[in-house]
Formats: C-alpha cells, structure tokens, sequence
C-alpha cells in the first residue's frame, strides 16, 4: 500500500470524518517515495530522505493503522457471521506472526506487486533479491546497490574496466522507466567520478522497440512532427554511448553472467560485473473464502494474483482490444464492496502488443499502473466509497479509467542542479484509443516530451511536493495526484 | 581526426547507425540555466494542462 493506497485511505480518512473508521493494513512500517529510490541507488541521496514512519502520520488523520499484511478474504463473513472480513498478519515487532480478523463495510485491495525474483531462476527466491544482482524497488535495496556502485568505481579508478548490464530480468516485466532511469543515473555519476571511458553499459529489457516503457511507446509532437519516441530513446542511448539488447527474456541469472532469450528465439549471455534487473510483479498472493470456507480465490483474482474489476477480461486477441476494455470504477464484480487500485486491479490485457519468440516464451512488457494514474484511481475509488457511505448504497461510483486519463511522468537522467537533466513527459490517454485517435492512438497535442536540466528541476521539486503531501501538510490536497 | 565528437558513438550498420544524435548546440541548450528555465515554466503549463484533464 503505497500511493494508491495511501492517497485512498488519507482522502478517505479527510470525507468521512471521525463519525467512521478507516483503517489501514500495511507491512511497512514507513512510506517510501519510490521514484527517488533511483537517486538512493546511485549514492545522491540517502534512504531517510525517501521514507518517513506511517505511524504518527496516520495518527494525525485518524486513521488506525495495523502494521500486517493481508492473507485472506471472507467477502461473505464466515458460518458465525455475516459481516465480511480480512484475515491480517502482523509484521510489527513484538506481535509478528500473530493474526486477526478486522471486519469491513467497504474494503480497497491495494497492496501494490509482490516483487517476484523467483521468476527467474538466479535473480532471487520468491519475493527476495538474489545475490548476483542488485534492484532499486525498495529503499533497501537501492542503499545496497548504491554500495555495489561505489565498489565498482572504485575498481574502475584503479584500472579494472567494469561491465553494468541493466534492464528487466524476465520476459512479463513491466517498471522499464524505472529501468531507463537507473541506467542513466549511473552512466550520470560514472561521468561525475570521471571514470566513465572505464565502463560497457548496456541495457536489456523486453520492449520489442526501446521506447515502448510498457505502453506500447507514444508518439510526440516536435519540430512540427509527430515523432516516435522509439526516435528519442534510441538518440539517447546513442548519446549516451549504451548500448542495448531488447526483446528479451532473462531466463537465467548467475554470478556475473546473464541468459536471455530474443523473440527471434535465438539465445544468448550476457556477462557482467554490476546489474540491475528489475523482477516481474504478481499479486501479493491474497486468498478468498466464502462463506462455507471454499476455496474461492479464482473468482475473486486473476491468475497473476491481482484482483478482478469492472474490466473486460475477454477481449481476447489483440486485434480485438479497445480502450473501453479497461476498468473505470475498480469495483469487484462479485463482491460490490470490494474494490483494487493502483497495481493491485488485474488489468485486461498488456497495452504493447503481446509477442512471443518461435518457443512460444512471451517477451513483451506488462501494463504499469503505477505513479499519476494508480494516486487518481485510488482517490477516485475513496471518493466512491464515501459517497456509498454518506448518500446511500445507491450513489453513483465515480470513474477513473487510464483510457480517459493522461499521466506526466519525469524520467531522470542524472542528479545535478545545473548539470542534472530528466525526460519530461506527458502522455494522453495512457491507454491508447486507436478508434478515438486514429493512427497514433494518442492526442498529440496533450503527449510532449523532451530532456533537459528544467526535467531535473521538476522532478526534484516532485519529489518534495508529494512527500510533503504523504505526510499530509498543510495543503497537502491541493497537490493533484 | 575530423569528426565530431557528439556523433562519435554511432557505429556505422550498428542498431545505432539509423537514429538521430543531438548537435553541440542541442546539447549546450539542455543545461543552459536561462533557456532551461523558460521551458521549466512551459513544461510545467503543459503538464497542468494533462492533469487537469485527467482529474
């Protein structure tokens, strides 16, 4: 749970007063700004300046707060009991591994992705980072990859060429900006330690086209041109002097070598002295029961784990796809009270074209749902609920579908006040509407992006504007999603 | 040697040789603090703009 979640339960906590209780279910004891974790990564910031304690902020908005994590649902109640509730474990010291019931009138599945290293054979265990490379999704992470890093410069001043593969690290991932970022960052700080003509960096990732970043690519309008960014990437990475491999499934990772798969169906290894490859997502791994106590799982979630909302699962073959496709309230449709934003909801289908090598391995990146659009969803869907609670159970569900949403999103490039630069970006809709906008199946008068050191600026700014926000500030619900 | 050094990493018949580079000038612009801030101020107004449509 953290900026869907987050976002719903603060709005919520703000709409219903102290007349009803919000409560929030959480394995973190802090909030991580995410985003910022690049910079953690490449040592330019600490891991105290990304995070903050959940506990004090939630008792300033009155929220109960239970440091847990959810294991099951009984969206009918049990044979005791009508009343639906969540099966929580906690994490907190002192009481972990303890259990309880907390019944629900409404409830939002928000629990973000479990990190799924166990993927790929290599690059972790389940949930856990393996040993041959190092990740960026957590604030601990990226402190030991910023190590890692700093190891490495250090040989590289010695005069050991040092080789950073960095990418996705199987064929179903999706984060690629988090990705192009990090890769970036550390060529940004190579420079900066004038180490740089010591290093290969290369990139891996499972776009069919760089440039793709999981939503199919988009394209901008520039020089009087509609321009793909597959253009602007390449002419980054060129730039750059990165070299890259894509339509690629990492399919084995070990000590300093990676194996991968192309969609060609050719496979080949990579080796490496530093890597940073990001895992796939599922769900968290929630179970349902009814209320006889059956097994009702299948109904309630997708097979990746998430959960199931007003989307059209059976749109079926790619040709077949529309924008209408994706959901607008996150409303379960089993179960009316049940609702999933941010990555929790199961989307209907990718956003790039599904692909496959010859061997039948798909290798194409799974739709984000993160950042802008996953703070609206779940402010949307908190402002659903309250209404259901404070104007009946008939008051009509407010929509927020990524098909009728655009996002902003900032890449960083490198850290610097005056040297940093960052891929400004905005892109309307997020999912492609091919009836609507025929071609590029994007507006481009709303899709823009270009680099440069006011990027750096805003995505600084970003990130003390929304942590200012999370910690619910004074005029913290006048910083939009 | 005669070339310039912003188009020194393209490799000739690479996956590199078919796309666009930036000039010194494009570059220069990228951390010019005067021109950077005039488009932090337009960047800013488009992004509004993409978010105000979205809420």
């Amino acid at each position: 749970m953290l900026v869907s979640g987050h976002t719903a339960a603060t709005f919520a906590a703000k709409w219903l007063g102290s007349a009803h209780e919000v409560v929030v279910v959480t394995p973190n004891a802090k909030w991580n700004w995410i985003p910022s974790n690049i910079w953690v990564g490449v040592g330019q910031m600490k891991k105290e300046e990304v995070t903050f304690d959940l506990a004090p902020v939630y008792a300033k908005a009155g929220i109960t707060y239970k440091q847990a994590k959810a294991v099951s649902l009984n969206p009918e109640g049990s044979a005791s009991s009508n009343k639906p509730f969540v099966t929580v474990e906690f994490t907190e010291a002192g009481k972990a591994g303890t259990t309880e019931n907390i019944e629900y009138d409404y409830i939002i599945n928000a629990t973000g992705p479990k990190l799924n290293f166990g993927a790929t054979p290599g690059l972790g265990v389940g949930s856990e980072l393996g040993e041959h490379t190092v990740s960026v999704c957590t604030a601990d992470h990226a402190v030991h990859a910023s190590h890692e890093l700093e190891k490495c410069i250090e040989k590289m001043k010695k005069g050991e060429r040092q080789k950073f593969l960095i990418g996705t690290g199987h064929g179903m991932c999706t984060c690629q900006g988090a990705a192009f970022e990090y890769i970036f960052n550390i060529e940004h700080e190579l420079n900066r330690a004038g180490v740089r003509d010591m290093a290969d960096i290369k990139w891996i990732s499972n776009e069919s086209f760089l440039g793709d970043f999981g939503v199919g690519g988009l394209h901008m309008k520039t020089m009087g041109y509609s321009v793909s960014s597959k253009i602007f990437a390449e002419s980054l990475f060129t730039e750059r002097g990165v070299d890259w491999i894509i339509g690629a499934h990492v399919n084995k990772v070990e000590s300093g070598k990676a194996h991968y798969e192309l969609l060609d169906g050719s496979m080949g290894e990579e080796e490496f002295n530093f890597s940073m490859l990001i895992p796939p997502f599922a769900g968290v791994g929630l179970k349902a029961f009814d209320k006889a106590g059956e097994d009702i799982t299948a109904t309630v979630f997708a097979p990746n784990g998430f959960m199931k909302v007003d989307a059209n699962y059976a749109a079926g073959a790619y040709e077949n796809w529309k924008a209408s496709d994706w959901p607008s309230t996150y409303q379960n449709p089993t179960y009316s009270n049940m609702f999933a934003c941010g990555i929790a909801f199961a989307p209907p289908h990718p956003i790039s074209k599904p692909m496959s090598s010859p061997n039948g391995t798909p290798i194409n990146p799974t739709p984000p749902r993160t950042g802008m659009p996953s703070g609206i969803i779940g402010k949307a869907v908190a402002h659903s609920i309250c209404d259901r609670i404070l104007k009946g159970e008939n008051a009509p569900l407010h929509e927020a579908s990524m098909a009728n949403m655009g996002a902003a999103c900032v890449a960083s490039a490198g850290k610097g006040l005056f040297n940093g630069t960052a891929a400004a970006m905005t892109i309307y809709p997020v999912i492609p509407d091919f009836e609507k906008y025929p071609g590029t199946g994007r507006d481009t008068d709303y899709t823009f992006g270009e680099i440069g050191l006011a990027g750096h600026w805003i995505k600084h700014i970003l990130h003390h504007l929304f942590i200012w926000k999370a910690k619910l500030k004074a005029g913290w619900t006048l910083i939009p999603e | 040697m005669a070339g310039k050094k912003e188009e020194a990493n393209i490799k000739a018949y690479s996956q590199n040789f078919t796309t666009m580079t930036p000039g010194s000038f494009a570059k220069k612009m990228r951390t010019c603090v005067i021109f950077q801030f005039i488009r932090f101020i337009v960047i800013n107004l488009k992004m509004l703009v993409v978010v105000s449509k979205s809420h």
